[in-house]
């Protein structure tokens, strides 16, 4: 079905290197949690980053990338290098810590200070642009 | 789910004896379901339906008869262990995703479920392996489920977080299955069918991203205005993008004049030169063509299409007979009533958008940081504006968020505000007075003969000068006022607004003394040509018996033409408006930016941090710039068809123009701000500039008497005779009956009444679906903050629970998880304690039942126990259960 690629030209992998969550992606897919990846992680990352993947799983997943120090809840410092990551650093501090606190405010559902995948995916699938910005193409 | 497993657990305990206990409930069901002829003579026993089934079995191949209950009770006990790690997968699953989430609460039981009918598979694989060939109808139906099954499992098989090796694993296994017995079934072409149906949805996917890129592309400046916006916030691109919008209309206005007037009349009118109204006079025929002259829109220029003066007012012309005089009328109203529309069209569609999104608020950070990323950013260009982009937007609703958690001394802003409000009207009332002064001088120059360059072009460069300094005043005093600079742009466009206005309204009251000046010597230049031509014919010098050729249109004498001249003075005020805004940019902006960036090397202090610095985007003068040059060319279309063309022109350059003076040479503002929703406000300043351009036109079409001698109209009492000179000539009688009895004002002032309550009616209709939308969210949203606290105990619960059970044993957690979903008591675990109640009622009745003497005992243990499970998904366990005991009476 489609173009098969087995080889990836110099240019196709350069093209990724611009998301800020590249290595994020990289250690959430792969099973030693370094980024190293088999063949099946690979798989596993393209069929969840595909256009086909549904809600409910990107949104899973994107709770892992999203969540830096694998503790199974997004905290203040997760969403501070979230930040920093998307706005290159551009940010003050007090604008980052600003947001980070809003963000908590916004979407914490217990009110215990960090976002658990029940909250975020309540967040999440609500987001309008959510399903048509997250996935990969080659 | 969990009891079923209880029971099974306790049938496993039981022994053989127990198995054939709960093995009843489900087949009994299934009697029902699919009752036939075929194994009616069999269901004689009290085990009903399972003894068809094992007869069945046992006329086939009674191979399975003689296994004795002791290999059934190993094999239970061999199953029971499997069935164990299922279970616990099944919890540490659950426990690891940490969401007691009602979706996946559902979806586990119906997981354990299927890792059973796996089992059951297996057993019934051993089973035709060494049972023979043949099927029972209801093994059949078994089957097709399973089937059925399995393809949902193929088809949601991407929607389970598993790695890949499970999911491989699990695939195959599911289309071996589907694959081994879909052909028992007769029904092979599933696979492919499937395999063509993905393909297609791919295709259909692939196809709608390309028609969606294409769309895209086909939007004009697109990636202009997007890298615009990445750059300098929201509020900037929002001037653009109206930009845009305004060359669309405008392009629907030129197409309008150009179609039905412009090319009419150049293909089919009476060509140039041939009556005095298309020929330039004698007196300017010199200097017609110096580029003096033809820049100032005389000479030739004058005596051309591009204006009012130059057609004929005859009533059709050309072998189409087009009757222009009567489409030039229409076309004038059309203009007026299309922009009226599409302005009006595109203020209530905003306003929809903005209340259909508006619950979207309360996730703004939230939906910036988690979603804000296209993972789709495939070149690192792209990739640098989305970054920039991100940060802007990230800054904008920082500033939202700083303004609305402001706390000030609230006495000193009051007052700050009032004394800038005060310092505003005043350089309103100078500025108008300081025009007013100007248009008088200007008409008393106008009465003198050589005057200066400067005093003949004073009023437009006062006016010039004025909105060239007005605006940066303004935005100085506001300063003072401390808004927030969304609000303060809107009080900036409000007194800009006003300026212009003034300004404007100026210069028509100024054109309009003008006017009637023109028409109050239109009288005696009309006895002029009248005695001129008179005497040409008449005169004694022609002694020929042949008739005098005519006069040379040249030289025949001829009025002022008023239209044309208004249409002039519309004309040069668009030019030199036009070169103002791109000489102001040029200077103001990119000298000035060249000036900073180049003499920063060798300069005292700092330039770009410090005074002259870069020039910020001021949004507030371009747009009303652009509003009210749209304004004027509203006004003057009707007197210059080709205005319309020329401001095309200039919308065209100027986009091109700012696009690339904003990214070369301008900062983003200071506080980047978000632009609101809907830039309805610049839509509502266009209504009312619109409402405020149609009132001369009307005025001067309805109450002044076209020239004698030049335009559509001429020799006509109004211009809006035209349309009753067409219906008395060109329709037949009745419908010119039917026109006067509209116009009559009996039937009109009752309609304006009946518009007046449709629009009260359809007004109140609004506001109390507005309040009962306003309710509904409200609703949703207490709904909402009850199912998070209602969400949010439960996990907590979850959490607690399974760290209990963690050491325990498979049993206690089943126990464990029986009691919380007792307590959470949604739909799914009220229906299964029911069941529970259920079977257990049905085991109570079987057991006494097996105390009954029967010899036949089930060969094929293992479907009916799991069938009980199977069974579960039918809604009536008791119906079963009573059946059953219905069925019984024969012991």
């Amino acid at each position: 079905m489609g173009s098969k690629q087995t080889v990836f030209t110099h240019e196709q992998l350069e093209a990724y290197q611009d998301n800020p969550f590249r290595q994020r992606i990289a250690q959430v897919f792969s099973e030693d949690g370094d980024g190293h990846m088999t063949l099946d992680n690979f798989l596993d990352m393209f069929s969840v980053m595909s256009e086909m993947a549904p809600r409910d799983l990107k949104a899973y997943y994107a709770f892992k990338i999203y969540d830096f120090n694998n503790d199974d809840y997004i905290c203040a410092w997760d969403l501070e290098q979230t930040v920093s990551r998307l706005t290159r650093g551009e940010l003050s501090a007090e604008e980052v810590s600003l947001v980070c606190e809003k963000v908590l405010d916004e979407a914490d559902g217990d009110h215990d200070g960090r976002l658990s995948l029940e909250d975020f995916q309540n967040m999440i699938l609500r987001a309008p642009d959510f399903l048509s910005t997250f996935h990969i193409r080659i | 789910m969990s009891s079923q497993l209880k029971v099974l657990e306790g049938e496993a305990q039981g022994g053989a004896r127990g198995r054939a206990r709960s093995g009843s409930p489900g087949t009994g069901d299934r009697s029902e379901r699919s009752p036939s002829t075929k194994q009616a003579p069999k269901a004689e026993g009290p085990s009903g339906r399972r003894g068809a089934q094992s007869g069945r079995k046992e006329q086939a191949g009674g191979s399975s008869r003689p296994r004795s209950p002791k290999r059934k009770h190993t094999e239970h006990k061999r199953r029971q262990e499997d069935q164990r790690p299922a279970e616990r997968t099944c919890k540490e699953r659950r426990k690891r995703d940490g969401k007691a989430s009602f979706k996946e609460q559902k979806a586990t039981p119906k997981k354990e479920k299927e890792e059973l009918k796996e089992e059951m598979w297996e057993q019934l694989k051993k089973h035709s392996a060494s049972g023979g060939e043949s099927l029972s109808e209801e093994e059949l139906a078994w089957i097709l489920e399973q089937v059925e099954e399995k393809k949902k499992l193929i088809a949601t098989m991407r929607n389970k977080p598993w790695p890949m090796a499970k999911k491989l694993t699990e695939l195959r296994e599911a289309q071996a299955f589907v694959e081994k017995y879909e052909g028992a079934l007769g029904k092979g072409k599933g696979k492919r069918l499937y395999a063509y149906r993905m393909l297609m949805a791919k295709k259909w996917v692939k196809f709608k991203r390309d028609f969606h890129n294409f769309k895209t592309q086909c939007i004009p400046w697109e990636m202009k205005i997007k890298d615009i916006e990445s750059h300098f916030g929201s509020s900037v691109a929002s001037y653009f993008i109206f930009l845009r919008w305004m060359y669309g209309v405008n392009l629907v206005l030129f197409g309008l004049i150009f179609g039905l007037v412009i090319i009419p009349e150049v293909l089919m009118g009476v060509p140039y030169g041939t009556i005095p109204r298309k020929t330039v006079p004698r007196a300017e025929e010199d200097k017609a063509m110096d580029f003096s002259v033809l820049w100032d829109f005389e000479g030739y220029i004058k005596y051309s299409a591009l204006f009012y003066g130059y057609y004929n007012d005859q009533r059709t012309i050309g072998w189409l007979r087009y009757r222009l005089p009567m489409a030039y009328f229409m076309v004038g109203v059309s203009v007026f009533g299309y922009s009226l529309m599409i302005v009006i069209r595109s203020m209530a569609s905003n306003s929809q958008g903005s209340t259909s999104d508006g619950e979207n608020d309360n996730f703004t950070f939230s939906f910036k940081m988690f979603t804000s990323w296209d993972y789709l950013i495939g070149n690192s260009e792209t990739a640098d504006n989305k970054y920039a982009s991100i940060t802007t937007s990230f800054k904008e609703s920082i500033v939202d968020e700083q303004e609305s958690n402001k706390e000030e001394n609230i006495h000193l802003t009051r007052f700050l505000r009032v004394l800038a409000n005060f310092l505003i009207i005043c350089c309103l009332c100078g500025s108008g007075y300081l025009i007013y002064f100007v248009v008088k001088r200007s008409q008393e120059f106008s009465k003198m003969q050589n005057v200066s360059w400067y005093e003949r072009n004073e009023v437009e460069i006062v006016m010039s000068l004025l909105g060239m300094f007005c605006p940066p005043l303004f935005e100085t005093i506001a300063a003072l006022e401390n808004y927030h600079p969304r609000i303060g742009l809107k009080w900036q466009l409000g007194r800009i607004f006003a300026l212009f206005l003034g300004n404007l309204y100026t210069f028509l009251l100024a054109l309009m003394d003008d006017v009637h000046l023109k028409l109050s010597t239109e009288d005696t230049i009309k006895n002029i040509t009248h005695w001129t031509l008179f005497n040409y014919y008449n005169s004694s010098g022609w002694k020929d018996s042949g008739p005098r050729p005519p006069l040379h249109p040249a030289d025949v004498p001829r009025g002022s033409c008023w239209e044309t001249a208004v249409g002039i003075e519309f004309m040069r005020l668009t030019v030199s408006d036009m070169l103002v805004t791109y000489i102001t940019i040029l200077l103001g902006d990119f000298l000035r930016a060249c000036f900073v960036r180049f003499m920063n090397y060798c300069w005292c202090w700092d330039l770009e941090a410090g005074f002259p610095s870069y020039a910020e985007f001021d949004i507030s003068g371009n747009v009303l710039g652009l509003i009210f040059n749209q304004g004027m060319i509203w006004m003057g279309s009707f007197y210059a068809p080709g205005l319309v063309g020329v401001n095309v022109l200039r919308l065209l350059t100027s986009m091109y123009f700012q696009c690339w003076a904003v990214m070369s040479s301008n900062v983003p503002h200071e506080r980047v701000f978000k632009a609101s929703r809907s830039n309805n406000f610049y839509m509502g300043l266009l209504v009312l500039v619109l409402f405020l351009s149609l009132l001369p036109v009307a005025y001067t079409i309805m109450s002044l008497p076209p020239s004698f001698d030049c335009g559509p109209f001429s020799g006509k009492n109004r211009m809006y005779d035209v349309i009753q000179e067409t219906i008395e000539n060109d329709f037949p009688t009745f419908l010119g009956k039917i026109f006067a009895f509209l116009a009559n004002p009996g039937l009109i002032i009752p309609a304006i009444l009946l518009m007046f309550l449709a629009i009260y009616y359809l007004n109140s209709v609004s506001k109390s679906l507005a309040r009962a939308n306003a309710q509904l969210r409200k609703k949703i949203q207490a709904l909402r903050e009850v199912e998070k606290s209602h969400k949010s105990v439960k996990g907590k619960a979850t959490v607690k629970d399974s760290g209990d059970t963690l050491p325990g044993s498979s049993k206690n957690a089943i126990q464990v998880q029986l009691t919380k979903e007792g307590t959470t008591a949604h739909p799914g675990s009220q229906s299964q304690i029911l069941e529970k109640k259920a079977q257990g009622s049905s085991a109570s009745n079987s057991a006494d039942r097996t105390m009954l003497p029967t010899t036949r005992h089930n060969p094929v243990p293992q479907p009916p126990g799991v069938r009980s499970s199977s069974g579960q998904l039918l809604p009536q366990p008791w119906k079963s259960a009573s059946g059953k005991s219905g069925q019984r009476p024969p012991p």
